[in-house]
């Protein structure tokens, strides 16, 4: 249909049935893990050692090597989760909706951990915690959209109608997500521009930008573990009564 | 092909999130001055900014201009946008970050003579980042110590 060539389609097909994707996850999760640590390890060490200081922040800058990647984290989720629920939506896939309510935690997480690592830094060099500028502000709205999934998911018992109520919530917060990025650029704020994403050159220095990339390739792995380990789960108890759980149950039994 | 029921749904969401995008955009474009975090110098001095109640005003701290007329806390120097001009004094600690030729953003309102007395000053950090040896040989000098 989109020209998406056939090997792919089969393989989405195969992750669709529950059975198949835990026994995907379960084999891919060790591998996840270990490229994680690898990242994180080669991340922290290239960001908090080897690359130097700033010409005007000195060490204090180092905590961009979190914060920044947990932004983008929050954006990045949020995305796929809204994704995943339009899909869960429209062709009613079960291990989609999974998928979306599986990443709101893990969502939420980095938003929490932006919102934090941003406000120590702030008061120090801002001069300030907190103000109400547009970029924090809305940052801190994608914290309550992801509360107000999760929050919502948990209200409604039947977890199929819980799951489209969470999509269409998560897919008309996804207008917050280009205020968000745009935000420094369409008003005055006190956060400071973008950096890496600029359209010429990055404003930063290589020696601290690539350990910065390396703690952003890293976090996405982390959220891939961290999502996968619920939506199995979540998974579990959902198909609780369908017979591939029940013959797991038994296998753990013998 | 898509079944006509998935198909409808697809379309019924993509005017959702259309609908949802439009109505934001409108929303935020009529409260624009609102979410400006700050005015800027040319806002000031065209009038633009309120006389009796306080409000922020942001820009560049205009180099060799910054003094302390009385041995005091209180600091005085001018902030630009590199086309207008405005009076600042504040009376407190600095943060860190500030330094002439930085942006910072002020807090505080106008006097009868136009100076913008601050009650708050903040630094606007700005997005570069590089090691103190590149700005040095960006600048062909020697740079002040961060901190100092």
């Amino acid at each position: 249909m989109f020209l998406i060539p056939d090997p792919v389609v089969r393989f989405f097909h195969r992750m669709a049935s529950p059975p198949h994707f835990y026994a995907f996850s379960q084999r891919l999760m060790p591998w996840l893990v270990v490229i994680f640590l690898l990242l994180t390890a080669a991340g922290l060490y290239g960001g908090l050692y080897l690359a130097p200081s700033d010409y005007q922040q000195g060490d204090s800058y180092r905590i961009i090597y979190i914060h920044v990647p947990s932004a983008w984290m929050s954006l990045f989720i949020y995305v796929v989760m809204a994704l995943a629920g339009a899909i869960g939506l429209i062709w009613r896939i079960k291990l989609a909706e999974i998928v979306a309510i599986s990443s709101a935690p893990v969502g939420a997480s980095f938003t929490f951990i932006a919102l934090v690592t941003g406000s120590l830094w702030g008061k120090p060099m801002w001069g300030t915690w907190w103000v109400w500028d547009a970029r924090l502000t809305s940052e801190l709205i994608l914290l309550f959209l992801y509360l107000g999934v999760i929050g919502l998911y948990g209200a409604i018992d039947d977890k199929r109608t819980a799951s489209r109520a969470v999509a269409i919530l998560a897919l008309v917060g996804v207008v917050n997500i280009p205020v968000i990025h745009y935000s420094v650029e369409w008003w005055n704020t006190l956060h400071q521009g973008p950096t890496v994403t600029k359209m010429d050159k990055p404003s930063i220095h290589v020696s601290m930008l690539v350990p910065l990339l390396l703690m952003a390739v890293a976090f996405k792995f982390y959220y891939l573990i961290a999502m996968l380990q619920r939506a199995r789960i979540e998974l579990l108890l959902r198909e609780r009564n369908a017979q591939w759980v029940k013959n797991k149950v038994a296998e753990l039994k013998l | 092909m898509m079944k006509p029921a998935r198909k409808q749904r697809l379309i019924l969401i993509g005017l959702m999130v259309i609908g949802a995008g439009l109505a934001t955009a409108f929303a935020l474009k009529s409260f624009n001055e609102n979410l400006m975090y700050f005015f800027s110098t040319t806002d000031v001095v065209a009038g633009k900014a309120p006389n009796d109640t306080l409000f922020r005003l942001g820009g560049m701290v205009v180099k060799g201009t910054v003094e302390r007329p009385d041995d005091g806390l209180m600091v005085r120097f001018k902030l630009t946008d590199y086309s207008k001009e405005v009076t600042v004094e504040y009376t407190g600690i600095l943060p860190d970050l500030f330094r002439e030729g930085q942006g910072i953003v002020a807090h505080g309102k106008l006097n009868a003579q136009g100076v913008f007395i601050a009650e708050e000053v903040l630094a606007k950090h700005d997005e570069n980042y590089m090691p103190p040896e590149v700005k040095d040989s960006l600048k062909g000098q020697a740079a002040p110590v961060a901190g100092q």
